[in-house]
């Protein structure tokens, strides 16, 4: 039983983290058709702001409590700069190209990006770990768990549910779900899609940058942090349907219960159960879990 | 000519009169320069904690060397009046992209020699291609024994000791101060060579030490995996009496930090074998007791001698923390291939030794190095064995320290030369 709950538990705790990795980029695919390689990108960059700028106030005598909105603040001060400079100043003129050659660019942004954070943080690590502690610990029978995992629960479900209210029930959403529809007729029907993607891109990126603000607390922030997350998150994506919601939630949770349960039951395979979940889905859904209808054009 | 000209052309005669006298000088003693590539972790996850101190370490040790500012028996200049010049070179990447950086270095910018190599991958990828290119190899870091176990190479040494002494030590360690009888082990290690190597070291002394000992679970992440609560789960589930962790790199400092909150370091006895590196960055979140190792007698192990005073003082002064086992390894590396070099050319009458007189020179050399000494006793004399030790982080008015040191000789911990490790440590570590 105890095992059991325990397989539950990590699961769920590995799976909203996926969730707030890869949600975002289920969006930006959705209403721009990019496979936007600098997800990863803004999820180190949200790592690196929270732990330099809620270190550095945490050593000028900022409550610790205080640094869970700093961490919010960082991805948020760090995507608002760097992703619109990002869209407008390159995506918006390689959108008329084809999906692979805008795929290639944004993995050249990547690498970039990978750079230029070596160039403003360097290469040590950077640690900040009071958010992680702070809030002390409960038990599950004979395992111990800090508290602050619920908050990485809670930021999923706020980011899921957050995400889904807006594609619902507020018009800049809803202009959304046309341009995820139909481009094309919505740019007919007036709606700004320039606007649109660069809104999009700018949320999408944020989600990231929020996902990596809120594992910085549990890691070391180092170099190359954001390559295995981009991996990963397109694993979750493509398992739920490339731009669909329901999709990514779906597939973080497969992905973190399997994984979860093979940890504890069969270690060994590990290192490839993931990409085995992957497979499976393909073989029997090449377009995913919950891949969106699409209308054959003439 | 007018004045001004003429007090231009004494100038430049001036000038270059000295420095043509210094080229005729030092073409007249065959000093030409030395050309090192000097390969570490300069960015990734490795480069924080191992890569960037081992590069740092190189530069001060090639710089001391150059300026005849290391004690003896090290105090000539370069190698053997050479001066060095040292090529950087990044480890991060595939092993196909190092593999394709040392033939860079040696066939595009003709390396004299190389030393570097951090990861166990990496090593063995570049052996077989540095004896495929006759170029002189020095690793300094990887720990994988399987390099001179599998096979035998003319060019390649290794200055430092395998996994397989990390692990051994370990066990001696956790047989000489855990009072009571150990009944179970668990295990979570990287899943690549140097995770595997490290654990099945661990176990089979673990169970010749302690017979009838049980595994508990052995996990295994894949490297940089970066999140590791379910197996921390699983780990305090398993209940095991001792935990064994050769994680390095940002894998260790993320492990540290979330099994601290999680209670694991109060369970049970846990060991880990790279510990040292994050000993002080995380002193606040390794709680006394924890086991800490360093690789060798480095950092907090290192012997109180007039090199290791030189080394730690000039790192600490230039780079503001303590150099770390990496550190350690690099200049150990360095002076080791000197100690060679060296010997070598004093065996050709002073002049500069060609390539095969450095390594017959190289093979069963010993020599001094900061961590003390250092015998190139094993893997037919390419594998360097030392003393080892290990001890528990112990926090001393704030500051973090190392208490109940255990330190265990070389040909304790290391196998005979020619026997594999895993036959060693089956047949009950027979000398």
């Amino acid at each position: 039983m105890e095992q059991f709950l325990a397989v539950l538990i990590d699961g769920i705790i590995y799976s909203a983290w996926l969730f707030v990795a890869a949600i975002g980029l289920t969006l930006i695919y959705g209403v721009m058709k990019i496979v936007n390689v600098t997800h990863g990108s803004f999820y180190a960059l949200g790592a690196y702001a929270a732990a330099s700028i809620t270190g550095a106030l945490l050593a000028k005598g900022m409550p610790p409590s205080l640094s869970y909105v700093v961490l919010l603040g960082s991805a948020l001060l760090v995507t608002l700069v760097v992703a619109p400079l990002i869209e407008r100043g390159i995506l918006r003129f390689m959108y008329v190209k084809d999906e692979v050659v805008i795929l290639l660019i944004t993995y050249a942004l990547f690498l970039i990006l990978e750079d230029a954070i070596k160039l403003v943080w360097g290469v040590s690590p950077y640690f900040i770990a009071e958010p992680y502690g702070l809030l002390g610990s409960f038990d599950v029978f004979d395992l111990t768990y800090p508290y602050y995992n619920l908050i990485l629960v809670g930021v999923a479900i706020v980011c899921g549910v957050g995400l889904a209210w807006m594609l619902g029930r507020t018009r800049t959403g809803k202009l959304l779900v046309a341009v995820i529809h139909d481009t094309e007729v919505s740019r007919a029907m007036g709606i700004n899609v320039e606007r649109m993607y660069l809104f999009t891109f700018t949320f999408g990126s944020l989600l990231a940058a929020i996902g990596g603000a809120f594992t910085a607390p549990t890691v070391s922030v180092v170099p190359g942090l954001g390559v295995e997350v981009i991996v990963l998150s397109f694993a979750v994506v493509v398992i739920g349907g490339l731009g669909s919601l329901p999709g990514a939630a779906l597939g973080a949770v497969i992905v973190g219960l399997v994984r979860s349960a093979t940890i504890h039951f069969l270690p060994q395979v590990e290192l490839f159960v993931i990409y085995l979940v992957m497979a499976m889905v393909l073989a029997f859904r090449p377009r995913g879990l919950f891949s969106i209808a699409e209308a054959r054009k003439i | 000519m007018t004045t001004i000209k003429k007090a231009v052309a004494a100038a430049a005669v001036a000038a270059l009169v000295p420095a043509f006298a210094a080229a005729q000088g030092a073409a007249a003693q065959g000093e030409a320069p030395l050309k090192i590539g000097v390969v570490s972790f300069l960015s990734g996850a490795a480069a924080g904690p191992f890569g960037v101190p081992a590069r740092n370490a190189a530069e001060i040790t090639i710089e001391m060397l150059n300026g005849e500012k290391v004690p003896a028996p090290y105090a000539t200049k370069g190698f053997g009046g050479a001066p060095l010049q040292m090529q950087l070179v990044d480890e991060a990447g595939s092993t196909t992209t190092q593999v394709t950086e040392f033939r860079n270095m040696v066939q595009r910018d003709n390396v004299d020699i190389v030393i570097g190599y951090i990861s166990s991958g990496n090593c063995l990828a570049i052996a077989p291609v540095a004896e495929e290119l006759k170029k002189l190899t020095v690793f300094f870091d990887c720990g994988t024994p399987r390099i001179f176990e599998d096979r035998s190479y003319k060019y390649v040494f290794r200055t430092s000791s395998t996994a397989t002494m990390d692990s051994v030590g370990a066990a001696f360690y956790v047989r000489d101060t855990i009072k009571g009888k150990v009944k179970s082990i668990a295990g979570v290690n990287q899943n690549y060579a140097w995770g595997q190597d490290s654990w099945s070291d661990f176990e089979a002394s673990m169970k010749q030490l302690a017979p009838g000992v049980k595994v508990a679970t052995s996990q295994m992440p894949k490297l940089f995996a970066g999140q590791f609560n379910a197996e921390i789960s699983t780990i305090l589930g398993a209940k095991a009496d001792v935990v064994h962790s050769s994680f390095w790199n940002g894998d260790l400092e993320a492990f540290i930090l979330q099994a601290g909150p999680r209670g694991l370091f109060k369970r049970g006895t846990v060991i880990l074998t790279t510990g040292e590196t994050a000993m002080y960055k995380l002193a606040d979140h390794i709680p006394d007791g924890v086991v800490l190792g360093a690789r060798g007698p480095y950092g907090p192990y290192a012997p109180d001698n007039a090199l290791n005073k030189w080394f730690s003082k000039t790192f600490a002064d230039r780079y503001n923390v303590p150099p770390n086992y990496a550190a350690y390894q690099m200049t150990q590396a360095i002076l080791g291939t000197k100690a060679a070099w060296e010997k070598a050319q004093a065996a050709n009458g002073g002049k500069r030794p060609s390539i095969d007189q450095v390594i017959a020179a190289f093979e069963r050399l010993t020599f001094e190095s900061p961590a003390g000494k250092v015998e190139m006793a094993i893997g037919a004399g390419h594998q360097a064995i030392t003393e080892t030790a290990y001890g528990v982080a112990k926090k001393v008015k704030g500051k973090m320290t190392v208490a109940n040191v255990k330190r265990y000789p070389a040909t304790m911990v290391n196998p005979p030369d020619g026997v594999k490790s895993a036959d060693w440590i089956a047949n009950g570590f027979k000398k």
